[in-house]
């Protein structure tokens, strides 16, 4: 019986975050590549539903990558991101759901190795958890 | 404008958890503003509840909608036909919306989702106070605008009490003395001799106190023959 994939999907800030992934990968360093990838144009646009629809949706978990907090190139965007992830995390708690299913992270374009680190961290999680509920699972 | 929370997450889910259609109605007005029942929020609702339904392995629709203004029963008629196909409405609206739903579809059962908190104005983004409590007979004029029936932690119509020190208030020192800001603020306008002034005891008929209140604009209302005339164009 083949072994089911871990469904992790990544909100992706188009400056530090989707260039600390392309760095990772051009550096030859080997990260997961069923993790889906979703290119925002900042963290501070990612909202608590995107994160609950992507879960509702069947991803077993859901990371947000911005830009490090002092170097965000919207200034406070990855703060904001922080801010909404946490919200979920709470929500998720108070529904007797597993918080570590989100979370969030930052990084600098050159940071090569925190990419594949998080998605490691994340498939780890989603390995660990399985997809959420007896309803769930593989849709 | 009314200012509302949302109950904490396992309270609703526990509410909603025998139902199996469960429409969850927002209200674009007051809630929205104080982000406790707009669109966003419902949306967020519905989504967590179809997690924790998944979670429990539980089969129950949720479908979020939201209203413009919830308390007037025009708006509420646009979603008629999903109020009365579902086995709960969770409203997201403040009560005055949950109850005029609960009003015009009595057979239906009708639950908040928020626990409605205050007549209050945004200090700052995220921060909500309360600066009436809707007495009926306004006394801000003598109170160099401020009201002290909200504001003090007494309601004290002479104040400051004694415990006032340094523009704080005794009860919570975080919190101003709204005795202290009436000087002040009287000071400012060249009117302190106002807070000489006693005031006698405050008729509270015309709050809560007296009973449910009904507002009635006589000019405002329609004649038997204006509202026919209304019904015959529906
Ligand atoms: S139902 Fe009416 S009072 Fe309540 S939030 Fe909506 S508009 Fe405001
Ligand atoms: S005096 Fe009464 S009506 Fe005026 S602000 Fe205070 S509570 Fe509201």
């Amino acid at each position: 019986m083949s072994e089911r994939k871990p469904k992790v999907v990544g909100f992706c800030c188009e400056k530090h975050g989707i260039d600390s992934a392309i760095l990772a990968a051009r550096s030859g360093r080997q990260y997961d590549a069923s993790v889906r990838i979703i290119k925002v144009p900042c963290t501070g646009r990612v909202d608590g539903i995107h994160i609950l629809q992507a879960l509702e949706d069947g991803a077993d978990s859901v990371f947000v990558l911005g830009c490090l907090e002092k170097n965000c190139h919207y200034d406070t965007g990855s703060i904001e991101g922080r801010k909404r992830v946490e919200y979920v995390k709470s929500t998720l708690a108070d529904l007797g759901i597993e918080k570590e299913r989100v979370e969030m992270f930052n990084a600098s374009s050159t940071m090569a190795w925190k990419f594949p680190e998080i998605v490691s961290k994340m498939v780890d999680v989603a390995r660990r958890l399985g997809p959420i509920g007896k309803a769930g699972g593989d849709r | 404008m009314i200012v509302a929370k949302r109950k904490p997450m396992a309270e609703i889910a526990e509410m909603v958890a025998p139902y199996k259609t469960v429409k969850v109605i927002g209200c674009r007005s007051c809630v929205a503003i104080c982000l406790a029942g707009g669109e966003k929020e419902v949306k967020m609702l519905v989504s967590a509840l179809r997690l924790k339904a998944k979670k429990e392995g539980r089969k129950q629709e949720f479908e979020g909608l939201v209203v413009e203004r919830q308390c007037e029963k025009e708006w509420v008629e646009e979603v008629e036909g999903k109020i009365l196909d579902s086995d709960l409405v969770l409203s997201m609206a403040c009560s005055l919306g949950a109850q005029t739903i609960g009003d015009m579809y009595p057979k239906k059962i009708v639950f908040p989702a928020l626990n409605t908190g205050i007549f209050g104005v945004p200090e700052e983004q995220g921060v909500w106070s309360e600066k009436c409590v809707g007495c009926g007979n306004c006394i801000i004029h003598t109170t160099g605008g401020i009201c002290p029936i909200a504001r003090c932690a007494k309601s004290m119509l002479n104040g400051p009490c004694g415990g006032s020190s340094n523009g704080k208030c005794e009860v919570n020192l975080e919190v101003d003395c709204a005795w202290y800001a009436i000087h002040e603020r009287l000071k400012l306008q060249n009117r302190l001799d106002l807070i000489e002034q006693v005031s006698p005891p405050k008729d509270w008929s015309t709050s809560h106190s007296g009973g449910r209140r009904v507002y009635v604009r006589d000019d405002a209302k329609l004649t038997q023959h204006q509202k026919k005339g209304k019904e015959a164009v529906r």
